[in-house]
C-alpha cells in the first residue's frame, strides 16, 4: 500500500452498522480516507453505497459505529451541530436533487447566498465559473425540469463545488453521461485534487473512470469492506468477486 | 380487552403526534431566535399565502354574511326585531364565523400547497440537499411560512369579516328594507373591541395550526407520489379538524378575557 504518501486521515469510518426496515444494509463497514486522495467506492447496485455516503455528511445516523471527519466524531451529533462540518464538504446526489423551484443559476448560487455572499456581481461571476467547469455555460435561466438527466447532474455538481469544499462526496458522477462529458468530469475531479487538494470519495460503476481517478479503491460487498487497495492491486486480484466487478464492466469500454 | 387496547394505542399515537408538532414548533422558534429569518422568503410566502388567498376568503366572507343575515332577518322579523340583525351578524362574524370559515378555507388552499411542496421536496431528496448544504430545512422552509401565516391570517380574517358584515348590511338595508340608521347604530352599540380582538387572535392561532400541521405532514412524507398525496390530504383533514376543536377551547378561554356582550 501507499500510506507513506498520505499523512493524515480526513474521514475515518469504524464498524458502521445500518439497518433500514429490518434489512441489514451495512454490517460493520470500516474505511479510512486520507487527505487529498481520491477514493473510489465500488459495489453492486442496491448494495448500500448511497446509504454509506449519506453517513459521511450526517444525513443518516448509524445504528452503531462511528464516523469521524477531521477531528470530529459526527455520528450522534444533532442536526444543528452538523452544520460546521457540512460547510467543509460537498455532496453530489445520485439524482442531482436540484431545487426544482429555482433556476439553474439560483441553484448554483444557493450555497453562496446561504453563506452570506450579498454582492450579486460576485455571485454571478462564481456561478458562471462553476457552470463553465461542468460545460453548461449559457443555461443559467433554465428550470431544472427542463434539463436532461445528465445536465441536471452537472448542475448539481456545480452547486456542490461552487463553495470549494475541502472534501467532496460524489454519488455516481458519470452515470448517465455521454463518454466525452464523463471523461471531462473525471478530469475535473483530478484537477480539483491536484490544484486545490480536495479529498474525494466517488461512488461509481464505471471501471474506466475508476482507473482514471482512483488513488485507492474500496469494494463494498454484503455490508462490509471486501477489498481495499490501489488500482494495480485491484487489477492484479484473483478473487472471483473482484474479478466479476473489474471484468463485468470491461466489455463496455471500447 | 381488545377495544381498550385499541383506544390506548390511539391515545398514545395522538399524544406522540402532538409531541411531534411541539418539537417542530420548538425548532421553528429556535430558528427564529437564532437569526435564521430570510426576509425575502417571508415576503414571498406572504404573497403566496396571504395575498393570493384573498379572493377565496372574500367570497367566503361575503356569502356567509349574506346568507346568515337573511336567515336571521326571517326569524327576527317575526318578532319585529329587524334592526337586531346588525349586531347578531357582526358579533357572530367577528367571534366565530369569520375566523373559523376563513381558517377552513386557508387550511384547504394553503395547507394543501404547503404539504405538497414540502412533501415533494422530501421524496426527491431536496430536503437532504438542503441539509448537506448546511441549511436546516425548518429554517429555510418552515420559518418563512410560519411568519407569513402569523402576519397574513389576522388580515385575511379581518377581510373576511369586513366583507361579511358589508354584504349583510347591503342585503338587509337595501333589499330587505331595514332602516339603515338603526341597523348601523345597533351594530356599533353591540360590537366592541373585545369581538375584534377575539376574531384576530383566533385567526392568528388557526394560522399557526395550519402551518405546523401542513409542514409536519410535508416534512414527513414518504414513498413517492402516493406519499405526497396522502400527506396533502391529511394536512387538510387534520388541519380543518384541529381548527374546529381548537376553536372550541379558544372560545372558552378567550371568553374569560373578552366576554361576549356587556
Ligand atoms: N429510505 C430507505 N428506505 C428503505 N430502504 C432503503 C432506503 N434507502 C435505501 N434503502 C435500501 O438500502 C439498500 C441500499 O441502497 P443504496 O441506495 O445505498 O444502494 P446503492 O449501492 O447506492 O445502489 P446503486 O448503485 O443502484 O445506487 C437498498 O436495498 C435499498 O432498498
Ligand atoms: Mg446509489
Amino acid at each position: 500500500m501507499t500510506e507513506h504518501a498520505h499523512p493524515s486521515e480526513v474521514i475515518t469510518v469504524e464498524n458502521l452498522v445500518q439497518t433500514i426496515g429490518g434489512q441489514e444494509i451495512l454490517r460493520g463497514f470500516s474505511l479510512k480516507v486520507y487527505q487529498g486522495e481520491t477514493l473510489v467506492l465500488l459495489g453492486r447496485s442496491g448494495g448500500g453505497k448511497s446509504v454509506f455516503l449519506r453517513h459521511l455528511i450526517g444525513l443518516m445516523q448509524p445504528v452503531s459505529g462511528t464516523v469521524t471527519v477531521g477531528q470530529e466524531v459526527i455520528s450522534g451529533l444533532q442536526e444543528r451541530e452538523l452544520a460546521k462540518v457540512r460547510r467543509s464538504m460537498g455532496m453530489l446526489f445520485q439524482n442531482g436533487a436540484l431545487f426544482d423551484s429555482l433556476t439553474v443559476a439560483d441553484n448554483v448560487a444557493f450555497p453562496l447566498r446561504e453563506r452570506g455572499e450579498t454582492d450579486e456581481s460576485v455571485v454571478r461571476a462564481k456561478v458562471e465559473e462553476a457552470l463553465q467547469m461542468v460545460d453548461l455555460a449559457g443555461n443559467e435561466g433554465k428550470m431544472p425540469v427542463n434539463l436532461s438527466g445528465g445536465m441536471r447532474k452537472r448542475v448539481a455538481l456545480a452547486r456542490a463545488l461552487v463553495n470549494q469544499p475541502r472534501c467532496m462526496l460524489y454519488d455516481e458522477p458519470t452515470a448517465g453521461l455521454d463518454p466525452i462529458v464523463a471523461d471531462s468530469i473525471d478530469l475535473l475531479i483530478r484537477r480539483l485534487q491536484r490544484k486545490l487538494g480536495v479529498t474525494s470519495i466517488v461512488v461509481t460503476h464505471d471501471m474506466k473512470s475508476t482507473f482514471t481517478i482512483a488513488d485507492h479503491v474500496a469494494l463494498l460487498h454484503e455490508g462490509r469492506c471486501y477489498f481495499y487497495g490501489t488500482c494495480d492491486q485491484l487489477r492484479a486480484s484473483t478473487d472471483p468477486v473482484i474479478r466479476d466487478f473489474v471484468e463485468g464492466r470491461s466489455h463496455d469500454e471500447p | 380487552m381488545a377495544p381498550a387496547r385499541y383506544v390506548g394505542d390511539l391515545i398514545f399515537s395522538f399524544a406522540r403526534y402532538l409531541g411531534d408538532l411541539a418539537l417542530l414548533a420548538g425548532e421553528t422558534m429556535r430558528g427564529i431566535f437564532h437569526g435564521q429569518v430570510r426576509p425575502q422568503l417571508v415576503v414571498q410566502q406572504i404573497y403566496e399565502v396571504g395575498f393570493r388567498s384573498q379572493l377565496v376568503v372574500l367570497i367566503t366572507g361575503a356569502f356567509t354574511g349574506a346568507v346568515f343575515a337573511t336567515q336571521t332577518y326571517f326569524q327576527f322579523h317575526r318578532l319585529q326585531m329587524d334592526t337586531a340583525v346588525g349586531p347578531v351578524v357582526s358579533v357572530s362574524m367577528f367571534r366565530e364565523l369569520g375566523p373559523v370559515l376563513c381558517g377552513l378555507m386557508v387550511a384547504g388552499r394553503v395547507g394543501a400547497a404547503m404539504s405538497a411542496e414540502l412533501g415533494t421536496m422530501k421524496v426527491t431528496e431536496q430536503l437532504d440537499a438542503l441539509r448537506a448544504l448546511a441549511v436546516h430545512p425548518v429554517d429555510y422552509l418552515v420559518v418563512p411560512r410560519f411568519l407569513a401565516m402569523v402576519i397574513s391570517m389576522p388580515l385575511l380574517v379581518a377581510e373576511c369579516i369586513g366583507v361579511g358584515i358589508l354584504a349583510a348590511y347591503l342585503l338587509t338595508t337595501q333589499i330587505l328594507g331595514v332602516s339603515e340608521t338603526y341597523y348601523v347604530h345597533n351594530m356599533l352599540h353591540f360590537t366592541g373591541g373585545r369581538d375584534v380582538a377575539m376574531g384576530l387572535i383566533k385567526g392568528m392561532v388557526f394560522g399557526v395550526v395550519i402551518v405546523f400541521v401542513s409542514c409536519h405532514q410535508g416534512l414527513n412524507a414518504r414513498e413517492g407520489a402516493v406519499g405526497v398525496g396522502r400527506a396533502t390530504t391529511e394536512a387538510v383533514v387534520i388541519g380543518s379538524l384541529f381548527i374546529l376543536v381548537v376553536n372550541f377551547f379558544l372560545t372558552m378561554a378567550l371568553n374569560i378575557f373578552f366576554p361576549a356582550g356587556k
